[in-house]
């Protein structure tokens, strides 16, 4: 409700003299008018609150509550709008300000008892520095003095924000804010002036290619779904967004739910559907909510239902709540999700953009994808062209996690190096540890270590590198990571995942996940005959590995072994320590772990040998103790909870 | 219309848009596969069947692929070989391994692949399957250990029958078919048919034993040991002993059945005669009272179990006969005795069928009286066939002998009740009789023979005309059920059999029946009908006598109370 405040326009002023207005630059009139709206410039106060997951799960609700008591104990006449995330995880909660003829000023890790001080500081015109992250850059305001600006700082500078415009800028409940930053004209004058092929070849010239991670040419995939003579077709947003450590859909709907619904309207135009369909996982609640909000909204403004400002087109758009199975991000499996199967792929041809959901001609994009279409209408194709390198055009949403210090979503062009994203947007790894290595595109991705980091991000490059984009997720690994126990997790999931289909997907993951198991066993308790069978099952891994990837059925069980290849390329020596040596240099696996007891070290205090639940710890008060090795589970309590310093990892 | 491709270097011609797999088999080259099912749309399950075609990143399935021009395939190459091997070992890898207590040791597909791809040696080893037996149903039992997921037995159950009970429960590796809720066999709504059976690979599927109490009964001399035979196990049973199918081997059948020891033998057709008769004055009645609804078919269990779950609605229009072995049963026990002076409670009897649901219908409550069931022990073609074996007794020795006197007399439209379409033929044959006319000619009803899913027939009795249709594969059914509720059905009697085909294509059947199988065991029914003299149920001697002697005539009180049965409506989970 906070946005009343400050909208002076009303929806007749938005779509007659916004949105009907199809001339590339508005009447400097309604410019002005526009520029209130967007907040360029702010009668009172404003204070930004990001409450998008990230922010909320960081402690964004308390923030909130104390600065509408703030506020309201000290009579200030200030807004208080709640936004969406910036994208800079690792600075969340995250409070902005701006005050009138001033910048926008950006804060880190606000917690409900630092609010007021910041506030205090803030209204009377003294920046907390220590808590500033930095402003942000407008020639028409005043800057602050003494603080960064954010499109300077390490994080921001190899980012091209296109898809991230609005994040953290606009109230994702407010499509007001949403058209008066550019947002539903293209999209009005696309259905009143162009034809269906008009806007698929435009889109193919631009060179997007789908973002979930097959990299097939949008405009291309488009033309084909339209070609099929059919009475009925589908448009399906694939928002079943499900990669460990992959969320930037999530953020992408929470911060900017127009952009998506206007790709989504001006695709289903294109491929000539009256319905399109949103498949979302049922635990992205604030998500949903704001996706239904906007889609009431874009209805209310006629954007959305029958006869949409008169062009003829219909359109209609269901949200559908998926459980979350992660086999059902693959399209197949999610068309018979929808249709209320069991969520399994089918075999392909018939590709859905002839025959898929209901037997109709479907097709199915990425929310990634579907939000870069507005500006492609917005700017051009050629200027959508220019971005990235020579075989993958535009720009990447990333996920920046693991190991290092910059934590967060970012937007590249693609084509930048992995190293860079590391080093430079991610400002490398915590500590001064070590790099090892960076897990690229989740469960279906995989590693990159030593100079292989210097590839280039894009579909070729990294695929020529034998590792997939997948929801761009990036983990990073330092030295004290194994790569056994990561590759476990890994398999953990996608055997878990796995929709249960076809053989070598269910039964070779398990069967890997087994092998790795068996590695990562305590070696005491042994036979002969597991030894013989824990070498067998190493022997066959390449060979397994091999066979699901040839065989699979679909996508996930054919990039299933990715991070099993990939990690062998770079980190064989790891695995024969694990094997022969039964040894885990970097000390994670648990079972590998073998403590001891320094006799100079040891006190004889019994504090190791009380709290052992094992009770693998014997020895006389006041003199050394040692562990009995064969019931040591390598649980790390005795190392611990000693004083002394006494025991160690042998 | 024909696109060339080349195969192994070869060039071959295959016709536009059929699949890889079809082109190379009408070429002579096999491709292995587990979940390809002929008639059904492939799920590129199995993964068995891949190739390489030049160009592809993988492996392709030949199942779901279909031929482009100058498309090159290798199929056999060292990749698609290790990658077939590879598939079969991860199978084998967490299988129970007892092959030699399997239930299916020597039909079984997941052997012959292991064999046929050279599989020597245990180079995957996996955590063993560990899933309870579920022996909760009278017909059924399931092992889901040995179960490989192929989903066969899941597309037979929603594609053909439409029950709906079996379906792929949990994820990734642990992963099984299961029923709703994963509850046992019986509180399903399986309908007992044991299509799922025939098409399940390995011993995952297979039906309940019940020999051991057979031989107990057999061993007991204080026991009359009566046995009947299904005219579709007569035209099927050859095939377990390595003959051609569609052999009537019936007189063998006689033979070997007094050499193990059973005391009277007699012919499941007999009571089809009865059937018949009793049906035919029903559907007099029926047109007589002028109901517009058609009666319904009450000879297959199966489907007599899905209308009591399913289609409660018209239960009242499904024909309150008794199926030919039960009403064979009721009467062996109530009749019986007074002939040939055996004490009711002394007689075991015993019925061999072509149908694991006849297991459930001899168990029904409806089908006790006084105490003693109408049939004691029901065994499959393939149990008897064991139990040929376990007998010892070489069937190409033996000479062939007739059934015993009363009820192994049948005319031969008894036997026709073994095909779909066979019952309508043979009611069709009593009607005018019933109906107060002259018996006619039995001609051959061509529109009634066949294995299609719904057939349809005429029959003109004076100025009244009878509609016939005659629907096998219970999914079939479903749109004619759908046109009984609405009140736009024009039939008088619907003749619904669960198993595409009939009985000769039952659950309980031999192993391994493709389509060519079904059409000889067909054809052998209708060559026995041919041959025979007695070809109306009517003219059955012993039917006669029967109803003469002892029942007073069809649709009396005393055939009502021994014949007729009634249904109720079922709670299952659906």
């Amino acid at each position: 409700m906070a946005s009343k405040t400050h909208i002076s326009v009303d929806k007749e002023f938005l779509v007659n003299e916004v949105l009907r207005n199809e001339s590339v630059e508005l009447p400097p009139d309604t410019e002005r008018k526009l520029k209130y709206v967007r907040r360029d410039k702010v009668k009172v106060p404003v204070v930004f609150i990001g409450t998008g997951s990230c922010g909320l799960i960081s402690g964004a609700g308390g923030t909130l509550e104390e600065a509408k008591k703030y506020l309201s104990e000290r009579n200030i006449g200030a807004e208080i709008v709640e936004t969406g995330c910036t994208g800079f995880c690792s600075m969340e909660p995250m409070v902005e300000v701006q005050l009138p003829g001033k910048t926008r000023i950006s804060f880190r890790h606000v917690t409900p008892e630092k609010l007021p001080f910041i506030l205090d500081g803030i209204f009377n015109n003294i920046v907390p520095e220590e808590h500033a992250i930095g402003q942000y850059k407008n020639k028409s305001l005043e800057p602050w003095k003494n603080v960064a600006f954010i499109e300077e700082l390490p994080y921001y500078t190899l980012q091209y924000r296109n898809l991230m415009k609005n994040w953290g800028r606009i109230n994702p409940y407010s499509i007001e804010e949403y058209i008066a930053s550019g947002g539903y004209r293209p999209y009005v004058k696309i259905i009143r002036n162009y034809t269906h092929a008009e806007v698929c070849d435009i889109v193919e010239k631009s060179g997007l290619q789908g973002r979930g991670g097959g990299g097939f040419l949008t405009g291309k995939k488009w033309k084909v779904a339209h070609a099929v003579i059919a009475d009925q077709r589908y448009l399906l947003c694939n928002a079943d967004e499900s990669d460990p450590g992959g969320f930037a859909n999530r953020a992408m709907i929470e911060s900017d739910p127009h952009r998506l619904i206007e790709g989504i309207l001006i695709a289903a135009y294109a491929v000539g559907t009256s319905k399109a369909w949103i498949s979302i996982r049922n635990d992205y609640r604030i998500a949903i909510d704001r996706l239904e909000r906007a889609i009431e909204r874009a209805r209310d403004y006629g954007l959305v239902g029958h006869n949409v400002f008169n062009s003829g087109f219909n359109i209609d758009i269901i949200i559908r709540k998926g459980p979350g199975a992660f086999v059902c991000g693959e399209e197949t499996a999610m068309i018979n999700s929808l249709e209320g199967k069991r969520g399994m792929p089918r075999p392909k041809p018939p590709y859905p953009a002839v025959s898929g959901l209901f037997g109709k001609p479907t097709v199915v994009n990425n929310v990634e994808t579907l939000s870069n279409i507005p500006a492609i209408f917005e700017n051009g194709p050629d200027w959508f062209n220019e971005i990235g390198n020579e075989s993958a055009k535009g720009t990447k949403i990333l996920v920046l996690s693991g190991k290092i210090i910059n934590h967060g979503v970012i937007e590249v062009p693609l084509g930048t190096k992995v190293k860079d994203l590391v080093f430079v947007a991610g400002q490398g790894i915590p500590d001064n540890k070590e790099f090892k290595a960076v897990q690229v595109g989740g469960p279906s991705g995989g590693f990159l270590a030593g100079e292989d980091i210097d590839v280039p991000y894009d579909f070729q490059s990294l695929a020529s590198k034998g590792v997939y984009m997948g929801s761009g997720g990036m983990v990073v690994l330092d030295q004290e990571c194994c790569i056994i126990d990561t590759v476990k997790y890994f398999m953990n999931f996608i055997q878990q995942e796995s929709c249960g289909k076809c053989i070598p997907c269910r039964e070779g993951t398990g069967r890997m996940l087994e092998v790795f198991e068996n590695i990562t066993k305590r070696p005491v308790d042994e036979d002969r005959h597991s030894t013989l069978e824990r070498f067998k099952g190493v022997m066959q891994l390449e060979n397994l590995a091999g066979v699901i990837k040839d065989t699979s059925l679909c996508g996930l069980g054919q990039k299933a072994p990715n991070t099993v290849i990939s990690s062998l390329n770079y980190f064989r020596e790891e695995y024969e320590e694990h094997i022969f040596d039964r040894k885990c240099t970097a000390g994670v696996c648990r079972e590998l772990r073998l403590y001891y007891i320094s006799v100079d070290k040891c006190t004889g205090c019994t504090i190791c040998a009380q709290k052992c639940p094992e009770s693998a710890i014997i020895g006389t008060k006041r003199h050394p103790f040692f562990i009995v090795e064969e019931k040591c589970t390598g649980c790390g309590i005795c190392y611990d909870v000693c004083k002394f310093n006494a025991i160690s990892v042998k | 219309m024909f696109v060339k491709i080349e195969v192994n270097n070869k060039l071959i011609k295959a016709r536009k848009g059929e699949t890889i797999m079809s082109a190379l088999e009408s070429n002579g080259i096999m491709i292995p596969s587990i979940c390809a099912m002929k008639d059904f749309t492939p799920t590129g399950a199995c993964r068995m069947c891949v190739v390489e075609i030049e160009g592809k990143q993988g492996l392709v399935p030949s199942c779901s692929e279909p031929v482009n021009e100058w498309m090159k395939i290798k199929t056999h190459s060292p990749r698609v070989i290790r990658s077939r091997k590879t598939i079969v070992e991860l199978l084998l890898s967490n299988h129970p391994d007892d092959c030699l207590y399997c239930d299916r040791n020597g039909s079984c597909e997941l052997q012959g692949l292991a064999e046929d791809l050279n599989v020597r040696e245990r180079r995957i080893v996996g955590k063993k399957n560990k899933y309870k037996l579920d022996h909760s149903s009278p017909a059924i039992v399931r092992d889901p250990a040995k179960c490989i997921l192929c989903g066969r037995c899941v597309r037979m159950c929603d594609e053909r029958l439409a029950v709906f009970t079996l379906d792929f429960i949990n994820r990734g590796n642990s992963t099984i078919i299961g029923t709703a809720c994963n509850k046992d066999l019986n509180f399903s709504n399986c309908i007992s048919c044991g299509q799922c059976i025939m098409v399940c690979p390995t011993g995952a599927l297979f039906e309940k034993d019940c020999l051991p109490e057979v031989e107990d009964a057999l061993h007991n001399s204080d026991k009359n040991v009566i046995i009947q035979y299904d005219p579709s196990v007569g035209v099927a049973l050859a095939e377990e002993f390595g003959l051609k199918p569609g052999k009537d081997i019936s007189g063998l059948i006689h033979a070997a059945l007094r050499k193990i020891g059973f005391d009277k033998v007699f012919d499941t057709s007999f009571a089809a005669d009865l059937v018949t008769t009793e049906l035919s004055h029903q559907l007099v009645a029926r047109k007589k009272q002028k109901v517009k609804k058609p009666l319904l078919s009450s000879c297959c269990p199966a489907w007599i179990k899905f209308a009591e779950q399913s289609c409660t609605d018209i239960l009242s229009d499904i024909s309150s006969c008794k199926s030919p072995q039960q009403m064979l049963g009721a009467v062996i026990k109530t009749v019986y005795p007074g002939i040939s002076g055996f004490d009711p409670g002394s007689i075991f009897s015993v019925a061999v069928t072509p149908c694991t649901a006849k297991k459930f219908e001899a168990q029904r409550e409806e089908m006790t009286k006084k105490g003693l069931s109408d049939i004691d022990a029901v065994l499959t073609t393939r149990q008897l066939a064991r139990l040929i074996k376990l007998y010892g007794i070489d069937m190409s020795q033996v000479e062939p002998e007739i059934a015993d006197e009363p009820y192994g007399v049948r005319s031969s439209s008894g036997k026709l009740f073994g095909c779909a379409g066979g019952m309508t033929e043979s009611v069709m044959r009593t009607l005018p009789w019933a109906a107060g006319g002259k018996d006619p000619e039995p001609s051959r009803i061509a529109e009634l023979r066949g294995i299609k899913g719904k057939k349809e027939a005429v029959l003109k009795i004076g100025k009244t005309s009878y509609k016939f249709a005659v629907i096998s594969g219970l999914a079939n059914a479903l749109p004619v059920l759908e046109t009984i509720r609405a009140g736009t059905c024009d039939y008088d009697f619907i003749e619904i059999m669960a198993c595409a085909g009939g009985c000769i294509n039952g659950g309980g059947q031999p192993i391994g029946a493709d389509e060519n199988v079904v059409k000889a065991r067909m054809k052998a029914l209708y060559g026995l009908d041919e041959k025979e003299i007695i070809r109306l149920a009517q003219k059955n001697p012993k039917i006669c006598e029967l109803y003469d002697d002892f029942l007073g005539g069809p649709l009396s009180e005393k055939s009502r109370d021994v014949l007729h049965t009634t249904y109720s409506v079922r709670k299952v989970l659906l």
